[in-house]
């Protein structure tokens, strides 16, 4: 068969084709995002979306299972959170009638990530088997494996990558796709209606389910054995058991693909075979305790292997040898540091100035304006998860009062405010909030690469579709002041953010301006600075842009990065930045 | 080997043009990035490996062969985690980061006389003189990557046939000629 370079998400949607999926969802999220964009881009005869966020997408997922069509439902670690209220019923109800996998793209060392969550733990906790591949091809192989675990077992199937493995890139050797199941629906309340009656049946299925997928585990293709060297021997699973191959390749291997239920007798059958035992995992002990409570415990486990960050080969080299964990690399220290940054011509950034001259408190949220909070516009407070601003805003203000809430805003993306922040806005109004909402609207989900959103009226297949009006919706919810703005217009954004704060009750402002990455043909010859005019003051420098610095005293705008859109301009007390043709 | 730079200046082509010619030497390979919250302007590293069998994509810090800097001062900060032997080639470039543009820092300006005292064999290319001169400054990823074939063993064929695959159609043969132009620099530093 043909033999192809593939990121492991390219892999996974491989898999899903050659697995007979059929329907795809997933609300983006590094470093799981290009498995959708994979399906999208490759595999027209898969239906995909970009699901409104992590919830919804497994709730459709389940959907086509309902219907008789395999499904795959992909999400970053915390999209699992969102999607665990979904994913525990159906951990009960099964997918005999079409094989689901849920995709959890796990971040550890938090590459792009508010927080380094293991979701093995997903699988011991909703009693769900978890596989988790170690490169591209076992992640397209082990996808193909879940479709069949999850209907031969009647259960949803875990497939867990880290970004190791979802962003690298390894050879893998294509299969010939199955065919799909064919569609169909018959009415089964006993198997999809959740009511506690039924639902104390399905809990012994449960039980059940696990034993016999551990009897399964004891000899499946996905756990291998590799007896070298007796002296010792290492339990491991993922990428890791890539990095203990690099360093210590004589070492006896037991390798977890199916990571969760673990199966006894292959454990015991592998430490009878090795005088000494260790277990070198990602994260937390999840092997490890699964085996403390089997009554095995190894020479060295996480007493050695670090909990926190990603592991690499150093590191894993170190823990083996009992040295002192290199947790990051020699790099001179004397040097400045590359931090990322709002893009030359963003529009977040008119609305962040503003909110940083008018000294405004913020609550924020994730997204590319997340961004803001860095100096020089440091213009927002807090961050806590999607959809947060709004819920931290009406709760600042009803413990600090409503005279804190004048300068205070809630600052929110589109594509996050209809992930879960409607909801927020709506309980703000309900509850009598007095709560200042500001929506980037940049007319994409751009942080994650520039995805379609309900609000640009496109959808990941490039069908043109309904196009939420958020200023209609923020009415309908029962703002009292709805305002839109061009955030390139310092001075009309400025004045409706004042009077948003002035105006009784639930005030949303909406800047309305596109991701300046996605308009490219719109951009504006680079603008220049009048060297004669040019007093030095540094007030541009607020402005953040990535485009301006500063040399001999004089503000110099860089020609191939400056998208033209002004906002310096508008900033300088001198007037000394033009725009080319005047000069 | 690792390719080094800024956010935006193509590093993931480069490296994905690298793998693809040790794949058509029938080796294994593996590469290993990060996306996301580090590629808005921020330092992007990639790493390549490749050879009969490859286990980890990553690479243990002072023992990469190769370093492909494309910006400079982010080749000085991943210089360590070249072995003390390797080869360094670096894209006479600067590209300020923002700590330096608003002033809270400064770019160091003896970069290449730090690059050398690293101990590594450094080679610099003037990678965005050389591709202007042909007329297409997109192709300067190209231009680094024939410095670093002319260093590497893999067959030259595989290097062209991986380029024809990855670049667009019509930038075809500039980028033909932008890699030659590139082998000709490193060459002559062997
Ligand atoms: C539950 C969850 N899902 C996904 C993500 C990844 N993620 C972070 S922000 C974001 C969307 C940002 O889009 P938007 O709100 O429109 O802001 P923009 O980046 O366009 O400024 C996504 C998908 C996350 N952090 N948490």
């Amino acid at each position: 068969m043909q033999k192809v370079l593939l990121s492991g998400n390219e892999a996974v949607a491989r898999g899903a084709y050659e697995a007979g999926i059929r329907v795809a969802t997933a609300y983006p999220g590094t470093p799981s995002t290009e498995i959708l964009q994979a399906v999208a881009d490759n595999y027209p005869d898969i239906y995909c979306e970009w699901s409104v966020n992590e919830k919804v997408a497994v709730e459709v997922a389940i959907g086509a299972s309902f219907g008789g069509v395999r499904s795959l439902s992909a999400m970053k670690h915390v999209g699992l959170n969102v999607a665990a209220d979904p994913f525990f019923s159906l951990a009960y109800i099964g997918s005999a009638t079409g094989g689901m996998v849920i995709v959890s793209a796990d971040d550890p060392s938090m590459h792009s990530s508010q927080n380094e969550q293991d979701n093995r733990n997903y699988g011991r906790h909703a009693k769900v088997p978890v596989l988790e591949p170690a490169d591209s091809q076992e992640a397209k192989d082990f996808t193909v494996w879940a479709i069949k675990i999850s209907e031969r077992f009647d259960t949803p199937v875990i497939l867990r990558l880290t970004t190791r493995i979802s962003h690298s890139k390894s050879v893998v050797e294509l299969g010939e796709p199955v065919k799909p199941n064919k569609a169909t629906y018959e009415k089964d309340v006993n198997q999809r209606m959740i009511l506690p009656a039924i639902a104390r049946k399905m809990r012994i299925k449960v039980e059940e389910r696990l034993k016999k997928l551990i009897e399964w585990g004891e000899d499946c293709p996905l756990n291998i054995m590799e007896i070298r060297d007796k002296k010792a021997g290492v339990i491991t699973c993922g990428v890791t058991y890539h990095h203990v191959r690099e360093v210590a390749p004589e070492l006896s291997t037991l390798k977890l693909g199916m990571v969760y239920p673990i199966p006894p007798k292959l454990v015991r059958k592998f430490t009878d075979s090795v005088k000494e035992l260790y277990i070198v995992e990602e994260l937390d002990p999840f092997i490890e305790m699964e085996l403390n409570h089997l009554g095995i415990f190894p020479k060295k486990g996480k007493d050695v292997v670090p909990v926190l960050y990603e592991l690499n080969p150093e590191r894993v080299e170190a823990a083996l040898k009992g040295e002192p964990d290199p947790i990051s690399p020699p790099m001179p220290s004397d040097i400045p540091n590359r931090p990322p940054v709002l893009c030359p011509g963003c529009p977040h950034t008119g609305v962040f100035y503003n909110l940083h001259r008018m000294k405004a408190r913020a609550t924020g949220d994730i997204g590319c304006y997340t961004l803001g909070a860095l100096p020089p516009l440091s213009a927002m407070d807090t961050c806590v998860c999607m959809g947060a601003s709004l819920g931290n805003a009406l709760g600042l203000e009803k413990a600090l009062g409503e005279e804190f809430n004048k300068n205070l805003f809630a600052v929110i993306g589109e594509s996050t405010f209809i992930h879960s922040g409607i909801t927020g806005l709506v309980n703000c109004i309900y509850n009598k909030g007095n709560t200042n909402l500001i929506i980037l609207d940049n007319r994409a989900t751009a942080m994650t690469g520039h995805q379609p959103n309900p609000a640009t009226g496109v959808t990941l297949m490039g069908e043109t579709t309904h196009e939420l009006d958020l200023a209609e919706l923020a009415r309908a919810c029962g703002a009292s002041y709805v305002a839109e703005v061009d955030p390139y217009d310092l001075a009309k954004t400025r004045k409706a953010l004042e009077e948003a704060s002035e105006s009784e009750g639930v005030s949303v402002v909406i800047s309305k301006r596109p991701c300046a990455l996605i308009v490219r043909d719109e951009w504006k010859p680079a603008l220049r600075v009048d060297v004669e005019a040019c007093n030095g003051c540094r007030l541009c420098l607020q402005v953040g842009c990535p485009a301006l610095s500063m040399k001999e005293k004089i503000a110099v705008i860089d020609r191939v990065l400056c998208t033209g859109c002004g906002v310096c301009a508008q900033v300088c007390p001198e007037e000394a930045i033009l725009e080319r043709a005047v000069i | 080997m690792l390719i080094a730079g800024v956010g935006g200046q193509g590093i993931i082509l480069a490296s994905e043009i690298i793998a693809l010619s040790a794949m058509k030497e029938g080796l294994d390979v593996k590469k290993a990035e990060v996306h996301g919250m580090s590629q808005r302007g921020g330092s992007v590293v990639s790493t390549l490996r490749y050879g009969q069998k490859v286990f980890s994509p990553l690479i243990k810090s002072g023992t990469a062969d190769i370093l492909l800097g494309f910006e400079k001062l982010e080749a000085y900060r991943t210089a360590q985690a070249v072995k003390p032997d390797g080869v360094i080639i670096v894209n006479d470039q600067e590209i300020y980061p923002i700590t330096v543009a608003s002033g809270k820092a400064k770019y160091p300006q003896n970069l290449d006389q730090l690059l050398v005292q690293t101990g590594r064999k450094v080679i610099k290319i003037d990678a965005y003189n050389i591709a202007k001169e042909l007329g297409e400054v997109r192709a300067v990823n190209v231009v680094i990557l024939g410095a670093l074939a002319s260093q590497l063993d893999l067959n030259k064929e595989s290097w062209l046939s991986a380029i024809k695959e990855r670049v667009p159609k019509k930038a075809v043969q500039v980028n033909l000629k932008a890699f030659q132009k590139g082998w000709e620099v490193g060459e002559k530093q062997v």
